[in-house]
């Protein structure tokens, strides 16, 4: 089975992101919210093997509202996709735990 | 029911109090008879260097507390290799004998073999 | 399916405990079964009724006020968070002679053993911290 991991912290000023990417493993899932959606910036720290676990079929998401409320809508990379809540309830269920990193 | 629990603990001791809510979390869950192990990683890994003297700052020592953790019949404790590595500490200058050494993938794998994880 | 939910911050202070509400509304929206909501750390201040921001803002504690009251929710404070934070119900306010007491309506104050009971039953268990 596999785990989501959910990550609140800016990869500029926390590992919270780094620490994740080290131990996700294939089937995984990634969802940034709150100040985590500021990993969509391309050239954020862990943004490049970000892309490499999407190019191995790992899917990472980030909360919409919270990537609007920050104005960062244009900003992303390629390849992440956009949830709300209601798809943020289904993905806790897709996956067997929910692993939080703050 | 008891379901195979996982506490990950991975905030340095006395700074905040995350550290130590989190034993106390570990010691309640196995109170209550659930199959509970305990992954140290990121700066978790310092609750478990020597010659701690918590006194001096008022507050509990969290190294005692963590010595009493096989008292409480939680066996499996596991540290994350790479963050050993990362401080430059090594597992046999830790509190605890019998330590599970996890490399990045074997940390992965663990989280995946989970009923519930605690994310501290 | 049941759910469970851990809130290790405080309202306010950050995003955590709003994004644990809104988890919530989601889930009962579909369907699904809440069992607990288990407030530990900063989390027990998520149950002040004492907080009075400003009207134009959210009022975390409120909106957890009327979710639980509209959905039976169990809402449970971890007591040994609760007391070395200052929230206490009239129980214990009175156990140690404090002036007043403070715990909002809707939440009830436990041990931790009710959050080791959250993670037994459910099939879910999601925490929100900082």
């Amino acid at each position: 089975m596999s785990t989501l991991h959910t990550i609140n912290k800016s990869p500029y000023t926390h590992k919270a992101l780094s620490s994740c990417l080290k131990v996700c493993i294939d089937n995984d899932g990634i969802l940034l919210l709150e100040d985590g959606v500021f990993g969509i910036i391309p050239s954020a720290p862990g943004a490049e093997e970000l892309q490499i676990l999407i190019s191995r079929g790992i899917k990472v998401f980030a909360l919409i509202n919270d990537v609007k409320a920050r104005g960062l809508e244009e900003k992303s990379a390629p390849d992440i996709i956009f949830i709300d809540y209601n798809a943020f309830v289904q993905l806790t269920l897709d996956h067997r735990c929910v692993q939080s990193w703050y | 029911m008891s379901k195979k629990i996982l506490l990950v603990s991975r905030h340095a001791p006395y700074g905040n109090s995350t550290a130590r809510e989190a034993i106390d979390m570990a010691l309640a869950t196995s109170v209550y008879d659930q199959d509970i192990s305990i992954l140290f990683m990121d700066d978790g890994i310092f609750q478990l260097l020597r010659n701690q003297h918590s006194q001096l700052i008022d507050q509990k020592n969290i190294a005692s507390i963590l010595t009493a953790l096989s008292l409480y019949g939680i066996e499996n404790i596991y540290v994350h290799q790479e963050s050993l590595d990362d401080r430059t500490i090594k597992i046999n200058e830790l509190i605890l004998d019998g330590l599970q050494s996890l490399n990045n993938k074997d940390v992965g794998n663990l989280l995946s073999q989970q009923d519930q994880l605690l994310s501290f | 399916m049941i759910f469970s939910l851990a809130v290790y911050a405080a309202p306010y202070s950050s995003q955590a405990s709003y994004s644990a509400y809104q988890f919530a509304v989601a889930l009962l929206n579909q369907g699904h079964n809440l069992h607990r909501v288990f407030f530990y750390q900063d989390g027990v201040h998520n149950s002040t009724n004492l907080a009075a921001p400003p009207q134009d803002e959210f009022n975390l504690q409120r909106a957890w006020q009327h979710l639980a009251n509209s959905h039976n929710l169990d809402l449970v404070v971890c007591i040994a968070a609760a007391l070395r934070r200052g929230i206490l119900d009239d129980g214990e306010a009175k156990r140690y002679n404090k002036p007043s007491h403070n715990l909002a309506e809707g939440f009830s104050i436990s041990g931790l053993g009710q959050l080791v009971e959250a993670a037994a039953v459910s099939d879910r268990l999601i925490s929100f911290g900082h």
